[in-house]
């Protein structure tokens, strides 16, 4: 197995964060993994994307120009990176900020409203991230959701523990879509 | 141990402290500073001391001074940084102290970017600033890699009394990647009888640059130079797939792993390629090259910089082979497919003209 993602969008948003949760989960799981930031003068607001490999064999290049997997939370990130993703490749589009549709027509496109879902059910917009990333590995099994709350456990500090619940609701919220549209 | 995930940089402070590194002089620049984050936080813990100097030229200078005094001690900077510390190298260097320079290396000439770069190959390869002398350089490619090579760096400067320079990039330093420690093991670090450390009891050291008289300066190269030649014996590399390889790419750092997917890519297309990764910049591992390249018809250098790699691989493998240079710079990086049209292109004999314009 071998998964390569590219996860875009504004600052704030929870990109980085999303991508480091799949990278320990992946390492949880005794997998090889890379993640590597965009880096410079990004700030809320700005954009911001991350690259994850997980694999189960040595990740030679971390470096992802063609992933399998792109995961845009805002409009900039769709148009910025939607040419790159492999031919047949994946796509999970926030809807709730991209009113455009993807101009590929050979990717598998799962289109989530993450932040009227997140509001409407969890009363909090800050997790929006976490439905797509659920419905990500639904979609690709790359990791367990099991992985990904062990991740949560070392990604956040001990004081933000009690967050966990509402994120594996909002990975649940999530999984469901993605087994919804299959 | 377990494994734990890391940044490069955050990974190289964790192992200078395990090395018994204790001291830490730096100015801040972009893309390492999580090395001097991680210090400030950590070093104070073990009973360190970390100081953000007002410039990068105190702080090779403190580190001068500590290294004089015996100190396990490093700094870390990149690019316009390391420039600026030049002169500062040249004197340690010249007064044989041990230290490690790290250089997390980004776009240049002049202030030029913070993304990934490897176009400061010579400065640190050649020496870097005025005068003979040379710095141990080694170029570690993967996070776990950085940790392997913290304490090595440590022990080889103390043996050797001299200088080593870790060269990576701005994606080592930034990516995150899975890292084990080692237990720790109480490493006993060389006596350094020369250190000032006070001269009660003893005869006083003199930890000094400067010979006016020109052949007690010209004995002085003349025994750095023979400390150099006995530095040969520690060449690290790495060969992958190269033993029947009809093309051999070579590139250290961030460019050695892109490469590598570019072999397992040639590979599954029937294309025989292999690659040649000096882990030791200097010395280079000129035997180890040359027997990795027995078969090759071709040699490419994939570099982040318009050629210098490349004009040391031709050097040592004394012109025997055909050595072309697959370049991306500014901040660009090679990427997979670019280099693999590259490889076809050479395999296949159609050589074309070889100017810059075909890294692009």
């Amino acid at each position: 197995m071998l998964q390569e993602i590219i996860l875009a969008g504004f600052g704030g948003q929870g990109v980085m964060s999303m991508g480091q949760l799949l990278a320990y989960a992946g390492l949880v799981e005794e997998k090889h993994v890379s993640w590597i930031p965009s880096y410079g003068p990004e700030m809320r607001g700005g954009t911001a994307n991350c690259s994850v490999t997980i694999s189960d064999e040595e990740v030679s290049s971390p470096i992802i120009t063609e992933p399998d997997t792109l995961i845009v939370l805002n409009r900039p990130s769709l148009e910025k990176f939607e040419q790159d993703v492999k031919p047949g490749g994946r796509l999970l589009i926030n809807s709730s900020m991209i009113d455009i549709p993807s101009q590929r027509q050979d990717l598998k496109v799962l289109k989530i409203s993450a932040s009227e879902l997140a509001q409407e059910k969890l009363g909090n917009t800050r997790v929006s991230n976490m439905i797509i990333l659920g419905a990500f590995i639904e979609l690709t099994r790359a990791v367990t959701l099991e992985s990904v709350i062990g991740a949560l456990k070392k990604v956040l500090p001990e004081y933000r523990h009690n967050l966990i619940p509402l994120n594996r609701q909002a990975l649940e919220i999530g999984v469901m879509l993605a087994k919804e549209s299959i | 141990m377990a494994k734990v995930l890391m940044k490069g940089n955050e990974a190289l402070g964790e192992a200078a402290i395990r090395a018994g590194c204790r001291y830490f002089f730096g100015y801040p620049i972009t893309p390492q500073n999580e090395i001097p984050q991680y210090l400030a936080k950590h070093l104070p813990e073990v009973g360190g001391v970390f100081v953000q100097a007002e410039s990068e030229i105190a702080a090779i200078n403190m580190v001068y001074g500590a290294a004089g005094a015996g100190a396990r001690v490093m700094t870390s900077s990149s690019g316009p940084g390391i420039s600026l510390k030049q002169e500062g190298i040249s004197y340690i260097a010249a007064a044989e102290l041990p230290c490690v320079i790290v250089n997390m290396q980004r776009g240049g000439p002049g202030l030029g970017g913070i993304q990934p770069a490897q176009s400061d190959y010579f400065q640190a390869v050649k020496g870097g600033g005025h005068g003979d002398y040379k710095l141990l350089v080694l170029a570690p490619a993967s996070v776990q890699e950085m940790a392997n090579l913290m304490e090595k760096a440590f022990n080889l400067a103390d043996e050797y009394r001299n200088p080593v320079m870790i060269l990576g990039d701005g994606i080592l330093g930034q990516m995150m990647e899975a890292v084990e420690f080692k237990e720790e093991k109480k490493t006993s670090q060389m006596e350094k009888p020369w250190a000032t450390t006070g001269a009660k009891g003893r005869k006083p050291n003199l930890i000094n640059s400067l010979f006016l008289d020109p052949l007690e300066l010209e004995k002085h190269n003349m025994h750095l130079q023979r400390k150099y030649d006995r530095m040969a014996k520690e060449v690290l590399w790495e060969n992958y797939k190269t033993d029947d390889a009809e093309l051999v790419l070579v590139g250290y750092g961030s460019s050695a792993r892109i490469a590598k997917a570019v072999v397992d890519q040639a590979r599954a297309q029937g294309i025989k390629v292999g690659l040649f990764r000096p882990i030791s910049l200097f010395p280079f591992p000129k035997n180890a090259l040359q027997e990795a390249c027995k078969y090759a018809h071709n040699v490419l250098t994939v570099e982040m910089s318009l050629g210098q790699l490349v004009e040391d691989v031709r050097y040592n493998l004394e012109f025997k082979v055909p050595v072309h240079l697959y370049g991306r710079v500014g901040g660009m990086v090679p990427t997979t497919r670019a280099v693999l049209e590259e490889v076809k292109r050479w395999v296949n004999g159609d050589q074309g003209v070889e100017t810059h314009e075909n890294c692009l």
